[in-house]
């Protein structure tokens, strides 16, 4: 219930002010909680994120720090929405008290279409039935463009996983009429979201170790699918020009891990 | 009665949003006049129409105001100022007023009153209790000489200076308005850009 939810959780000064509907807990992380309300009007949903001050630090530090965040996190936003790169619209925020309101992408995450198409399949696979895996590749390719398309405007998103992709769902005359209901489960544009952990940088190393967590996470969470994460890499490598030397990058990174050696 | 009631998400009830749109004005000089001479009896937002897009364009700047002058961290003089400076995607006020609020060139018009409990008014030291909707009206229809029509995205559309726009937030050069292709789209994109540079003020 909600009442609970608040009782746990005060809520943002912003949210106890009238609106249509109570907001509702969408998530909640370490840093920060996702609520989904409102944004001017009750017809237009929108997420608001917030980081709430921290009791164990200091006030002084603590509020710098959750208004450079919440600014990093909102410019990297508008830059790539300006660039084309699939991400939520930002549409208000206040750096000082720690919220922004950002467009709600309708949809389900990634990794939850993924699961999805994997759950219909035998657990053996079987790869004798090639043609019906097209529309899975089609969204491995599509992950890849995304990500390309991120990394061309100079962005790292920190933390990518399937989990942080959403599919929205395409108009109906996009929608493929001839796949049947299966292949409706992994189709829809990719969004990427959740940039808390995002970073401005142009290196093949940043670039590489973003990938290289996608990667990881990806073979963690479908494992059944890790063979045909190649076609990420494969659009990856069609959308963004600089993209082989951050694969080349990307081995090396797969021998050491994520983090960089500190006896080097 | 062509004042309208912004109800906006997340506003407290105490603060009261009225708005009103008139075309055609004849006396912009008069209301300019009056704004320089921080007349009182004159305590409105003036924006010029042609500098807005939409209706969601303009309630997304007076919600931002909203949100300084419920936190009281105005970074203007008033909360009407506030308003004029919301619609700015940078924090030069001066510039905030050649190009959103009234000139002496302004044709369509946009009136926004911000009625504040003076309490809750930081700015305020001897101002009145908040005035009823009936008397804003009375003394805007008198005062404001031009065609009071509604406040509505049809409306503010034959206001619009789009080269303006696309100057104002830089509209001009955006890769991802180049992947829309149909115009209603790309009107619909550019009003997202230009919240967007509302909501990123100052950054």
């Amino acid at each position: 219930m909600a009442a609970t939810e608040e009782q746990q959780f005060p809520l943002p000064k912003i949210l106890t002010y009238p609106a249509s509907a109570p907001p509702s807990l969408i998530a909640q992380g370490a840093e920060g909680r996702l609520y989904k309300t409102t944004h001017l009007e009750s017809g237009l949903p929108c997420a608001l994120k917030f980081r709430p001050s921290k009791p164990y630090r200091h006030p002084i530090l603590d509020a710098r720090l959750t208004k450079a965040r919440i600014a990093a996190e909102a410019k990297v936003l508008d830059k790539c929405y300006r660039e084309g790169v699939p991400v939520p619209a930002v549409y208000a925020l206040d750096a000082a008290t720690g919220w922004m309101m950002i467009e709600w992408v309708e949809g389900r995450p990634v990794r939850q279409g993924i699961n999805d198409w994997l759950g219909e399949r035998p657990t053996e696979d079987a790869p004798a039935v090639e043609e019906d895996e097209t529309p899975f590749v089609d969204l491995m390719k599509r992950i890849g463009e995304a990500v390309g398309n991120l990394h061309r405007t100079g962005v790292i998103h920190g933390d990518l996983t399937t989990s942080n992709m959403m599919l929205k769902p395409w108009a109906p005359s996009q929608s493929s009429t001839e796949s049947g209901d299966k292949a409706k489960v992994v189709e829809g544009d990719v969004v990427l979201i959740d940039f808390g952990l995002a970073t401005q940088s142009s290196s093949d190393e940043d670039r590489a170790v973003d990938l290289y967590v996608l990667e990881r996470a990806f073979a963690s969470t479908h494992p059944r699918a890790e063979r045909l994460f190649d076609h990420v890499l494969e659009s990856y490598k069609h959308a963004f020009k600089k993209a082989p030397s951050v694969l080349i990058k990307l081995e090396d990174v797969r021998m050491r891990g994520r983090k960089k050696s500190m006896l080097g | 009665m062509a004042l309208e009631v912004l109800n906006l998400e997340h506003v407290p009830a105490t603060h009261r949003i009225y708005a009103a749109f008139f075309r055609d004005v004849n006396n912009s000089d008069f209301l300019h006049a009056q704004l320089l001479a921080r007349n009182p009896d004159f305590d409105y937002a003036f924006i010029d129409a042609s500098s807005v897009i939409s209706r969601r364009h303009l309630e997304s700047a007076i919600f931002n105001a909203l949100v300084t002058i419920v936190d009281g961290t105005l970074l203007s003089a008033t909360p009407h100022s506030e308003v004029v400076l919301s619609m700015s995607p940078s924090n030069n006020i001066s510039e905030a007023y050649r190009r959103w609020g009234i000139s002496l060139k302004t044709k369509d018009l946009i009136v926004v009153k911000v009625a504040i409990p003076p309490s809750a008014d930081p700015t305020s030291t001897t101002q009145p209790a908040p005035q009823a909707p009936e008397e804003i009206w009375a003394h805007l229809s008198e005062a404001v000489k031009g065609t009071p029509v509604a406040l509505s995205d049809e409306e503010i559309s034959k206001a619009t200076d789009w080269q303006k726009l696309r100057k104002y937030y830089a509209l001009n050069s955006v890769p991802m308005l180049a992947k829309v292709e149909s115009d209603e789209g790309k009107r619909k994109e550019m009003e997202r850009l230009a919240i967007m540079r509302m909501a990123l003020r100052g950054l």
